[in-house]
């Protein structure tokens, strides 16, 4: 090494370079929400056998009737990428800081000069900065293969492919979606704090570690005091994020949907999330999780 | 300045003492050897000094407390642990961007340059590459970095001789350079003694010799003597005797170096048979 090189060291951007190492190891992230993308396109073209026929009926209807059903594709497209990005963040988290402990690579990361704490963060990054913008991603262009199918399978068909979608609609779809996935990772962030956590702590099987002691606790309330006040906050945390963020569908509104919350402009509901306790909430536990997940990397040794 | 500056390093995992009040101090510019039985406490000794573990006592690497400065001091601090670590899931050609992107001190064309010089690819992964070449790997990494301390901890165990000799080739040959201070444990003592300047043997948790390797060859001497002068060269006390093809060699701690002389051939003994002279009494004590 020569002196000039000493002088200069050259820049180095440990956080950015250790994010890309996440996703050098673990490719799913983007693998699985694009099969899940696959899987609603092969759906959709199954459902295409007698579309032409459905479409003529649909468009008898009122416009938000209209709307509504020839919109049903594209909700369920979100939806499945949605827990598809739910289960692959899961998982990724539970291995994130187990595995480099199981194959000893922990030791190589360690001699490097990247401390615990860059690379706490730069794995929380996954879940909560990488796996939404997958996610926007992926949801876009699944929706945008549906109308582009549809509209070939309608116009093959001599259908009219005419929507009653104008393109003011359509770029707010785009910002309810954005809406939804940032919300999403945000109310999850707990989840996903706790799940790092294990990955940390455990000496093995940190999926067990991480899902029996709640269930256990949850049982013991039962037990105790015949309530399920834990079930209830893990349930809300879990699958809570539509009603936190969103303007709550009646349950009249909701079965006349078949199940489906409507996701629209209107329905957006950003004031109700910043002022949720349970959204700061869960932020500082996430937080503190965090930091517990860096105090314990530190002492943590291979398996 | 001193590289390394422990007194009094102690840790113990439960009941269980690893390293029972070390002292021990490091120039910098030494290659210092670290020799001892399994479980002598050299990995625990390493790792004290790498602050990946919590100890008792006073422990300064390159003036830093390796616990609570840990991540100031791995900017000037390279450690190989052993071969099997590096992640097999990793490319060739992304472990070097990794490391360029991570490390101030990393010098790309020098890795590059070594790997160059192998057989190895950059498109491979880890996974594909034998054991050999994983360390040969991890040695082109840590070489392209301007460390003024590195450590390894029993970096060739489980290659085959061409590659042990070759790894330490290439640290005498490209790497070390009188302003960087190497501590190296090993179980293969007779291939490293060459490029020691330093050695210290270590056992139960305690520091059982630690001698430069001028004071080791003056210091130590071996007689092969007949069975004629056997008894005269008993009574210089040898600190071990053993047998071979009918004579008997006597290991010999500060005698009288003429006096040996008249009785047999004297010679320096190797590190390896000096330290079998000494562990191989303890263990047999302890036994």
């Amino acid at each position: 090494m020569t002196d000039a090189a000493l002088q200069t060291p050259s820049r180095v951007r440990p956080l950015y370079w250790s994010v890309r190492r996440e996703l050098w190891e673990s490719r799913s992230v983007y693998i699985v929400p694009a099969l899940a993308a696959v899987v609603v396109w092969c759906g959709y073209l199954l459902s295409a056998i007698g579309m032409p026929a459905r479409r003529i009926a649909t468009l008898k209807l009122d416009p938000v009737h209209q709307s509504m059903v020839m919109g049903q594709p594209f909700v369920a497209a979100h939806a499945a990428i949605t827990l598809a990005v739910m289960i692959v963040a899961a998982f990724y988290c539970l291995g994130a800081l187990f595995n480099e402990r199981r194959d000893r690579s922990i030791l190589f990361w360690k001699s490097l000069p990247v401390s615990d704490l860059k690379t706490v963060l730069s794995k929380a990054a996954i879940p909560m900065a990488v796996l939404p913008v997958v996610g926007v991603i992926v949801t876009v262009v699944a929706q945008a293969v549906i109308l582009l199918l549809s509209t070939l399978i309608l116009v093959a068909a001599g259908v009219s492919a005419a929507t009653p979608w104008t393109p003011g609609f359509v770029a707010g779809e785009g910002v309810v979606l954005l809406y939804a996935w940032v919300t999403l990772s945000l109310w999850l962030a707990p989840v996903y704090g706790w799940l790092l956590l294990v990955s940390v702590w455990a000496k093995r099987a940190p999926f067990l570690w991480a899902v029996l002691p709640v269930l256990a606790l949850c049982l013991i309330e039962k037990l105790a005091f015949n309530s399920a006040h834990l079930a209830h906050l893990v349930g809300d945390r879990i699958i809570g994020s539509y009603d936190a963020a969103f303007v709550t569908a009646s349950a009249a509104e909701l079965k006349a949907r078949g199940g489906m919350p409507a996701l629209g402009l209107d329905t957006l509901d950003p004031g109700k999330f910043v002022t949720s306790p349970g959204l700061w909430l869960g932020l500082i536990v996430f937080a503190a999780m965090l930091a517990a997940c860096v105090w314990l990397r530190r002492r943590r040794e291979p398996i | 300045m001193a590289s390394i500056d422990a007194r009094g390093l102690r840790k113990a995992y439960g009941s269980t003492v690893a390293l029972d009040g070390v002292d021990l101090r490091v120039e910098e510019g030494r290659i210092l050897g670290l020799i001892g039985p399994n479980g002598a406490g050299k990995s625990t000794a390493l790792q004290a000094m790498l602050g990946l573990i919590p100890y008792e006592g006073r422990l300064k690497v390159l003036e830093r407390d390796p616990w609570t400065e840990r991540d100031a001091l791995m900017a000037e601090v390279c450690f190989i642990a052993d071969v099997a670590i590096l992640p097999r899931w990793m490319k060739v050609r992304d472990a070097v961007d990794y490391v360029a992107g991570v490390h101030p001190r990393f010098d790309r064309a020098k890795a590059e340059a070594f790997l160059a010089r192998t057989t190895i690819k950059l498109t491979s992964k880890v996974r594909e590459l034998s054991k050999g070449m994983v360390a040969q790997l991890h040695l082109a990494l840590v070489m392209a970095i301007d460390a003024k301390l590195l450590i390894l901890d029993e970096p060739t165990l489980g290659l085959d001789l061409l590659y042990r000799k070759s790894f330490y080739d290439s640290l005498l040959n490209d790497y070390f350079d009188h302003t960087r201070t190497i501590v190296v444990s090993t179980h293969q003592v007779e291939e490293i003694q060459h490029i020691l300047t330093d050695v210290v043997f270590i056992d139960r948790g305690r520091i059982a010799l630690n001698v430069s390797m001028e004071d080791f060859e003056s210091r130590y001497c071996e007689v092969m003597v007949g069975p004629d002068h056997l008894d005269a060269a008993r009574a210089l006390k040898p600190i071990q005797e053993r047998q071979l093809f009918g004579r008997s060699i006597l290991l010999f701690d500060n005698a009288d170096r003429t006096r040996l002389a008249a009785l047999g051939e004297v010679r320096t003994p190797s590190l390896a048979d000096l330290f079998v002279a000494m562990m191989g009494a303890t263990q047999g004590a302890a036994k």
